[in-house]
């Protein structure tokens, strides 16, 4: 029998931090440091909730350090027009040095893993798995049914058409890393207090890069990348469920299978995808 | 002259980032920098430890050097090393040879034609059907983790079947090793003729020349006629394969098994080592040297600290950051001054 409250927190952190990068991705940002936002999120969240034993500062400090690097990367990227690709993999090597410094030397020494206070569950639900599934048909109507989601897919399709119809491509391009940031901090949050209760090193995994990953496989649309974060959460629990149940399938292989699935749909849409035009390309204001 | 000027400020730019970061971390700076110097080139130990370490991310660095000269972001050397080391392990377990120089040779050959074959794929899904290579790198890295760790738990599982890696493998397969107590193999010395070549290849061939006027302005390859997703296939075909060989060096040199950690973030070292070294190969040789005798030396921090690789991963986080403002601000005065003249 499928647990589904599991399969739904199971897929909460990539849908959160996934949702998040649909609007980065629209406005024509690829953010490969969305893995360094979680992962610094993570350890933020875990080390003030244990400091202060107030679980809901801790996910509010772990949002924050996530808008940080976002601004940090939006700086290099949007304003000096540096690589995305190189920005965003200097921000998952400064959180991944940072968080495994700071973890070992506070926590590290006594051997054992630290808790922290976790985020309150009513009936199996918290609060970041409700605000996640809420934001998908929010960001399915800021995207499709007003102006501003128009001008912030115009920043990703054709800026020079957005710069020459007075939106400011910057401007759009930074709240859209903002928004995600804060949304990869609050997904980097659940992992550690919210479903973990505790932090390690490397806690995310490589889950900021599904999160990316899913959102090509949602074909850049909120209700798709639902579909698919779910699928994955749907896959990692059954997983546990097979190690209780003893099944004897190649369960590795079947972890494979989301990203080959993604992959398989990217060959066979190939140059129709929907994607952002210019998506990954600096741009460069004529003035 | 200008060269050597601009290799000597990178490094005193390089060291000040480290006393920076050092400082930041609150360790302190000189007792650091000579822990780290002790552990880096102290002794045969430090610089065997130095080389073994340096050798693997010289080559996914040369890989990424390849590959973005082309014009195509490489994020994959990750699962191209796995993918060889995969081929490698595949090759060990049931090529039919006795163990021995050929075998030995055969697993060498077996771990670049995976991460070629892997790499060769990924460039097919771009020039062909026009997947990302950033998105389509990204999900053949977890394939790879997957893939590899079904196999080290299925069919390539040592003979016990109790821990998920390969079978240890005999010493006849390995890389020699002249003196036995240190981490040195002859494998290294692999890694530095891969960067003479590339860089003979890059510089002073013809086919190198069209990857770089590729790689810096797609429009006058197209104009001039050339194939362009020919010469893109080949780059990535190198690429990979030198991240197969990184994976050899690994596993041939050091592990002598393979499991599904056993790359060590060294396909993703390979970018900011590229960076640093000014995506040339004489340059990533240098840096490679570098933050593989920070790797070895970080060990020794431990004095102080229990977590050395930290600090390296934040140094080079800080270098990279470092090197994209400065190119900016680089590439900005030189438009002034065409828009001046």
């Amino acid at each position: 029998m499928t647990d589904w409250i599991a399969v739904w927190l199971f897929s909460t952190p990539i849908l959160c931090a996934a949702i998040g990068d649909v609007l980065v991705q629209r406005s024509g940002i690829l953010n490969i440091g969305l893995e360094g936002q979680m992962l610094l999120g993570a350890f933020t969240a875990f080390a003030v909730s244990s400091a202060t034993g107030n679980p809901w500062l801790g996910l509010l400090c772990g949002a924050g350090s996530g808008l940080l690097l976002a601004l940090i990367v939006g700086k290099l990227v949007i304003d000096l027009l540096a690589d995305q690709v190189v920005v965003g993999m200097a921000m998952i090597f400064l959180s991944l040095g940072v968080t495994a410094y700071l973890y070992q030397n506070q926590f590290g020494m006594i051997g054992s893993s630290v808790g922290a206070p976790v985020l309150p569950k009513l009936g199996g639900i918290d609060f970041v798995m409700a605000m996640s599934v809420l934001l998908v048909p929010a960001f399915g109507l800021l995207l499709y049914k007003t102006k501003w989601g128009l001008c912030l897919r115009a920043c990703g399709e054709y800026p020079e058409a957005a710069e020459s119809a007075r939106v400011s491509v910057r401007k759009f391009r930074f709240v859209a890393l903002a928004i995600g940031g804060i949304l990869a901090g609050i997904a980097g949050a659940e992992l550690s207090i919210g479903i973990a209760g505790s932090f390690s090193e490397n806690m995310t995994q490589g889950r900021g890069y599904v999160a990316i990953a899913m959102v090509t496989f949602g074909r850049w649309k909120p209700q798709w990348v639902l579909a698919s974060c779910l699928l994955i959460g749907w896959l990692e629990s059954i997983q546990f469920l097979a190690q209780s149940q003893g099944w004897e399938i190649p369960f590795r292989l079947l972890l494979a299978m989301p990203y080959a699935a993604a992959l398989l749909v990217l060959i066979i849409v190939g140059r129709g995808a929907a994607g952002p035009e210019v998506l990954g390309k600096p741009f460069r204001k004529n003035t | 002259m200008k060269q050597a000027l601009r290799v000597g400020a990178g490094l005193v730019t390089l060291i000040c980032v480290i006393a920076a970061v050092l400082f930041a971390f609150r360790l302190p700076i000189s007792d650091s920098f000579s822990l780290l110097f002790q552990g880096a080139f102290g002794g045969k130990f430090g610089i065997a430890r130095t080389l073994a370490i340096g050798g693997p991310i010289l080559l996914t660095g040369l890989a990424v050097v390849v590959a973005w000269r082309a014009g195509l972001y490489n994020i994959g050397g990750e699962g191209q090393m796995l993918m060889g080391g995969m081929f490698a392990a595949a090759a060990y377990a049931f090529v039919p040879i006795s163990p021995g120089l050929v075998l030995q040779i055969t697993m060498v050959l077996a771990a670049i034609l995976g991460g070629s074959f892997y790499a060769g794929f990924a460039s097919w899904l771009w020039v062909s059907r026009g997947v990302p290579l950033v998105i389509s790198t990204i999900l053949l890295n977890f394939i790879a983790v997957h893939l590899l760790g079904w196999a080290v738990t299925g069919p390539l599982q040592e003979p016990n079947l109790q821990l998920p890696q390969t079978a240890s493998l005999p010493d006849s397969v390995m890389f020699l090793r002249p003196d036995r107590q240190t981490d040195f193999h002859f494998g290294i010395l692999l890694s530095a003729v891969a960067c003479v070549a590339v860089s003979i290849w890059l510089f002073r061939t013809y086919e190198g020349f069209r990857v770089r006027v590729i790689g810096s302005n797609e429009g006058v390859a197209r104009a001039s006629g050339w194939n362009v997703a020919r010469s893109q296939h080949i780059a990535m075909l190198i690429s990979g394969g030198l991240c197969g060989l990184a994976a050899s060096l690994n596993y041939q040199g050091i592990t002598g098994t393979v499991d599904a950690g056993f790359s060590q973030n060294w396909g993703f070292l390979g970018i900011p080592v590229a960076l640093v070294g000014l995506l040339n190969p004489l340059g990533t040789a240098g840096s490679a040297l570098l933050f593989g005798a920070l790797f070895a030396g970080s060990d020794q921090l431990s004095r102080f600290t229990p977590s050395g690789a930290a600090i390296v991963y934040v140094v080079q986080a800080v270098a990279v950051i470092l090197f994209v403002v400065v190119k900016s601000v680089n590439d900005r005065r030189q438009l002034v001054g065409v828009s001046n003249d």
